[in-house]
Order: structure tokens, then C-alpha cells, then sequence
């Protein structure tokens, strides 16, 4: 398959998530979606380096090129379930306090 | 590396001696002994008389440059530690964790002074991140630490995702994450950067902008400033705005070629942006500690003139800029954790009730302010000189001078309010070594304003 196509299903993964986090008020439903963006990276960079990986075989049979996108889909990954760690505490320390996940809750500072 | 690994190291241990000790000042020690550790493992590193070898594969390297940061950066922590520790001690239960999470911060910022690849850029700036999150959200039971954790979250991961999708268009274009400029064409001299590479390169642009607070990505800062326990905004208000702007600068040395003259272009708008945004909205604050947020913004701006002229000079200028800024932001937020009101009228005739916190605290606005013999003077001289030796840009300094002069306006009201108005301003309890302490800073800002070259000869022996 062509690349742009992989290009135009994660930037369109992309789009979603960032319409979601901009959109919806539930902090769990905004996590998911900042979630999503993630992970429409991770899928890009694994068809950028098959595309790279393509390119150089066509020189060099033993070529290494392009292995390095799909290593950081694995850091993405890593640091991904670090953030959900910790984010998920704050949601939880917040629903202690006010009892709902609503983003509503964020405006106590502006006065 | 020295720094890297041994400030990782130092996280853990924080975290076990939170086990076998119970006793707050002892884990206050113990930082700030690993503190004086981390700046000794950093110069053994820097003078290559001990270094501990790991064969990177290039993706991190290590110059006089960052390795100096690293021991600025370090040393402000430990004048922080040595002055705030006690209020540390006070933010909540978890002592021995926050001084472990202020280690992992500083490994994300010795991380962020050296990387040498998209991967290692976002490392380390998760690695900063992710800690300052959780400090921000110290406070369990206050709602605005909670809400001001939470905004912080979701804003920063966010940016993250846009950042990585910077990160994987520039993958796209140039098939590696390298940092180096981008190949020139031989017969017309020119470079020719695809589409893919200059909207990646955008998209880094705006998530490292959002991570300096620079305008129009600010808006989170006054709310995470004004929610987090405030000896922890202490914290990232400096050494952490510093080491982001120097991830910002590593990233685009050699990046600014690709987008061209649009570069300047989007770059001085952001600076005038944050110049307005932060001095004007700064002036109408009623509390000290969001007037200090709004500032935060304010001398963003200044230090994106770092970006912009990108020659020596602006080096020494971060440099400079960064050590004036934290030290005198730690004293200000060390004297603004003891007021028990944060708002202007606190400081109401602070002067005659406790004359040596109101005259530090005059010495570090003044030198947030930029008046001559104090630091900030020569950090804002180095970074406007920077811009004219650049050339082409008069106008673009005359606009930063005008909004220095709208910045002396705010910093003043404090001093006005300390020594010329009535009042009864209530502090926490004052021991003496805090003042000598306070003193000590005063004077090193001082030191730094009379002679700046105490700082920047470093940087060449």
C-alpha cells in the first residue's frame, strides 16, 4: 500500500483525538483521547520506517535503515503508560475531592 | 553522563531513606548533601577527570556549554533546597518523595542539556515533566492544587502528542532523528525541505513554546503557577523554564535553517506576543504570587531573544539570563511562602516588621526589573546586545526596552508597598538563618550585576 494512506489514517486518528480533547468535559473521555493521538504516532512513525527500510534495500541488502522509528514507538509506548499512571492518580485525587470528572471543575482559578 | 545517571540515582535513594527515616530536616539534609554530590560528579565531568563512558550510539553529547548549565542549574537547586527545604518539610506527607521527584526533574534537565536527537528530546522533557505533574498536585486536599494538577496533565499531554507528531513528520521527511542542519543542494546552495519536515518542525516549535510559556501558548502557566503549592512553583518557574529553553536553543541551532526567513518572522511574533501578554496582564493582578506568573511569561520573552539572535553572544546571554532569573525568582518565592497573604496588600509595611526579607526582596525585583548593579541588568544587556550584533532587528529591541520599562511598574508596587504604606504584614515565623540565608542570595545577585564575568568565564576554561 501507498504511504500516503497510512499518513492520512493516523493524521485523521490524529484529528479525532485532538477534537475530542477539545470538545468533550469528561476527564477520563479526554484522557482517552490524548491517548489516541499517541497512538496515531506510534502508527506513522512504524510505516515511516517501513517506507525508509524500503528505500535503503533498494541500495543495500543488509540495511539497518530505518529501524530506529519502530525503537521509538517502543519509548512512546514506555513513557505513554508512565503518563497514564500518574494521570489517572490526579483524575482519582480530584474525584475524591469533588466527586465527578467533570473539566467544569477547572475554573475555580481564574478569579 | 556523570549527571544523568548519578541524579537517577539519588531519586531512588530519596525515596528509600523516605522508609528508614521519619524525620523531615534529616531527608532535607540528605538532598542537599546528594545536591553538592550531583554539582562535584558534574565537574569531575566537565574537567574529564572522571567520566563515566557509555557509548550513546550519538544520541547524546556532551559539551562545556550543557555540562556548565547542568552545575548552574544544580547550584540554583541547592540554594533553593537550603532555602526552602523547610517549607518543603511543610507542603504535605510525602517529604522524601518530593525531594526524589526534584531529582528526577533534574535528571529530565541534564538530560535536556545534552541530547543530540529527537529521541533524547523527548525523554528528557517527559522525564521533567511527568514529576512536575505529581509536584504540582502535592497539595491532595486543597481544590486549586488538585485543579491546577489536573490542568497541567491534560495541557502538557497534550503537547506531548503534538510533539511526537512533530517528531514522526520530521522522521517522515528526513529519515532520521538526528538534530544536524539539513543537506544542502550542491548546484544552487540552496536547501529544499519537503512540506513534511517544515510542518513537523512547526509542530515542535509550538509544543516546546508551550513548554517555556511563551504566548499564545501560556495560558496555562498563571493557573499551574497560582495552583501549585507555591515551593513548588519556585521550583518550575526557574530551573525548569531554564532547561527549557535550553532544549529549545539545542533543538533549533541548526533547525532554523529549514523554515527560512519565515523564521524570524514567526519567532519575533511570538516574542512581542509574550512581551505584551505577560507585562500588561501582569500589571493588573491583585495577588503577588499570579503578578510573579504573569512575569514568568514577561521574561520568556526576553530569553526568546536567545532563539533569535543565535550567535555567542545569546549563548552567554541564557546563560547569564537564567542564573540572574532563578536566583532572584527562588528569593522572591522563599520570602513569598513565609507571607501569610499573597496578594499586594500583604506586604504592607513588611519594611518596618521585618526589614531584612523586605530588603532582599527589593534586590531580587530590582534585578527581575533590570536595573543596573543588580543581575538582571546585564542578563536583559547580553541578550538585547546579542539581537543588535545579529542586526536587522533595532525594532524588536526597542519594543522589549518599552515593555522592561511597563515591568518596572508591577515590581515597584511591591517595594511601594513595603516601605512606603501602613500596614501590618504577617509573616510566618522568621529563624535566623533564613535571613542570613536570604542575605547571602541578596548579595550573590549583587556579585553577579557588578561583575557578570564571574559567571560567563566558566563557560571557556
Amino acid at each position: 500500500m501507498p504511504i500516503q494512506y497510512y499518513i492520512y489514517l493516523s493524521l485523521a486518528l490524529f484529528s479525532i483525538g485532538i477534537i475530542g480533547v477539545l470538545t468533550r468535559r469528561n476527564a477520563i473521555i479526554v484522557f482517552m483521547c490524548i491517548e489516541l493521538m499517541l497512538n496515531a504516532v506510534n502508527l506513522l512513525l512504524v510505516a515511516f520506517s517501513k517506507m525508509h527500510h524500503g528505500i535503503a534495500l533498494a541500495t543495500d541488502p543488509a540495511t539497518t535503515a530505518g529501524i530506529d522509528g519502530q525503537l521509538f514507538v517502543f519509548f512512546i509506548m514506555v513513557v505513554a503508560a508512565a503518563e497514564v499512571s500518574v494521570g489517572l492518580a490526579i483524575i482519582v485525587m480530584m474525584y475524591r475531592n469533588v466527586h465527578s470528572v467533570d473539566i467544569n471543575f477547572l475554573n475555580r482559578l481564574k478569579n | 553522563m556523570n549527571a544523568i545517571i548519578l541524579s537517577a540515582l539519588l531519586g531512588v535513594v530519596m525515596m528509600f531513606s523516605g522508609i528508614v527515616t521519619n524525620n523531615k530536616s534529616v531527608l532535607k539534609y540528605i538532598a542537599a548533601v546528594g545536591l553538592l554530590l550531583l554539582i562535584a560528579a558534574n565537574l569531575l565531568d566537565t574537567y574529564a577527570l572522571f567520566k563515566i563512558n557509555i557509548n550513546t550510539h550519538g544520541l547524546l553529547s556532551f559539551e562545556k556549554f550543557g555540562l556548565y548549565f547542568n552545575t548552574l542549574a544544580f547550584g540554583a537547586t541547592f540554594i533553593y533546597v537550603c532555602l526552602s527545604g523547610r517549607d518543603v518539610e511543610n507542603a504535605g506527607i510525602n517529604v522524601a518523595e518530593y525531594f526524589a521527584l526534584i531529582f528526577f526533574v533534574l535528571c529530565g534537565v541534564s538530560i535536556l542539556s545534552g541530547f543530540n536527537g529527537l529521541l533524547m528530546l523527548f525523554l528528557g522533557i517527559e522525564i521533567l515533566s511527568i514529576p512536575l505533574y505529581i509536584l504540582t498536585g502535592a497539595d491532595k486536599r486543597n481544590l486549586k492544587s488538585n485543579e491546577a494538577s489536573l490542568k497541567y496533565f491534560l495541557m502538557g499531554s497534550f503537547t506531548t502528542g503534538i510533539m511526537l507528531m512533530g517528531i514522526a513528520l520530521v522522521y517522515g521527511a528526513t529519515g532520521s532523528f538526528g538534530l544536524e542542519a539539513p543537506p544542502v543542494i550542491p548546484t544552487t546552495g540552496v536547501i529544499n525541505p519537503s512540506f513534511l519536515q517544515v510542518a513537523g518542525l512547526l509542530l515542535l516549535f509550538v509544543a516546546m513554546a508551550f513548554k517555556v510559556s511563551a504566548a499564545p501558548f501560556h495560558f496555562w502557566t498563571p493557573d499551574v503557577y497560582d495552583g501549585a503549592p507555591s515551593v513548588f512553583t519556585s521550583f518550575m518557574a526557574t530551573i525548569v523554564k531554564a532547561a527549557g529553553f535550553i532544549a529549545f536553543i539545542r533543538l533549533f541551532q541548526h533547525q532554523s535553517v529549514v523554515l527560512g526567513p519565515s523564521w524570524k518572522i514567526i519567532l519575533s511574533f511570538v516574542i512581542i506576543a509574550t512581551l505584551l501578554i505577560g507585562n500588561i496582564t501582569a500589571v493588573f493582578q491583585q495577588s503577588v504570587k499570579r503578578m510573579l506568573a504573569y512575569s514568568s511569561i514577561a521574561q520568556a520573552g526576553f530569553m526568546l531573544f536567545a532563539l533569535f539572535a543565535g550567535n555567542d553572544l545569546s549563548r552567554e546571554g541564557i546563560i547569564l539570563y537564567s542564573v540572574a532569573y532563578s536566583l532572584a525568582t527562588i528569593g522572591i518565592f522563599a520570602v513569598l511562602i513565609k507571607m501569610s497573604d499573597y496578594t499586594f496588600d500583604g506586604f504592607n509595611g513588611l519594611a518596618k516588621k521585618q526589614p531584612v526579607l523586605a530588603f532582599a526582596t527589593t534586590i531580587f525585583l530590582l534585578s527581575l526589573a533590570g536595573i543596573p548593579l543588580t543581575a538582571g541588568f546585564f542578563a536583559k544587556y547580553y541578550m538585547l546586545a546579542a539581537v543588535v550584533k545579529e542586526g536587522g532587528a533595532l525594532w524588536l529591541v526597542i519594543i522589549a526596552l518599552f515593555f522592561a520599562a511597563v515591568s518596572v511598574y508591577y515590581y515597584f508596587k511591591v517595594i511601594q508597598a513595603m516601605y512606603f504604606k501602613e500596614g501590618d504584614a504577617e509573616t510566618a515565623e522568621v529563624t535566623g538563618a533564613f535571613k542570613t540565608g536570604l542575605i547571602l542570595l541578596a548579595a550573590l545577585v549583587i556579585l553577579v550585576g557588578i561583575w557578570p564575568s564571574s559567571v560567563l568565564n566558566w563557560l571557556y576554561f
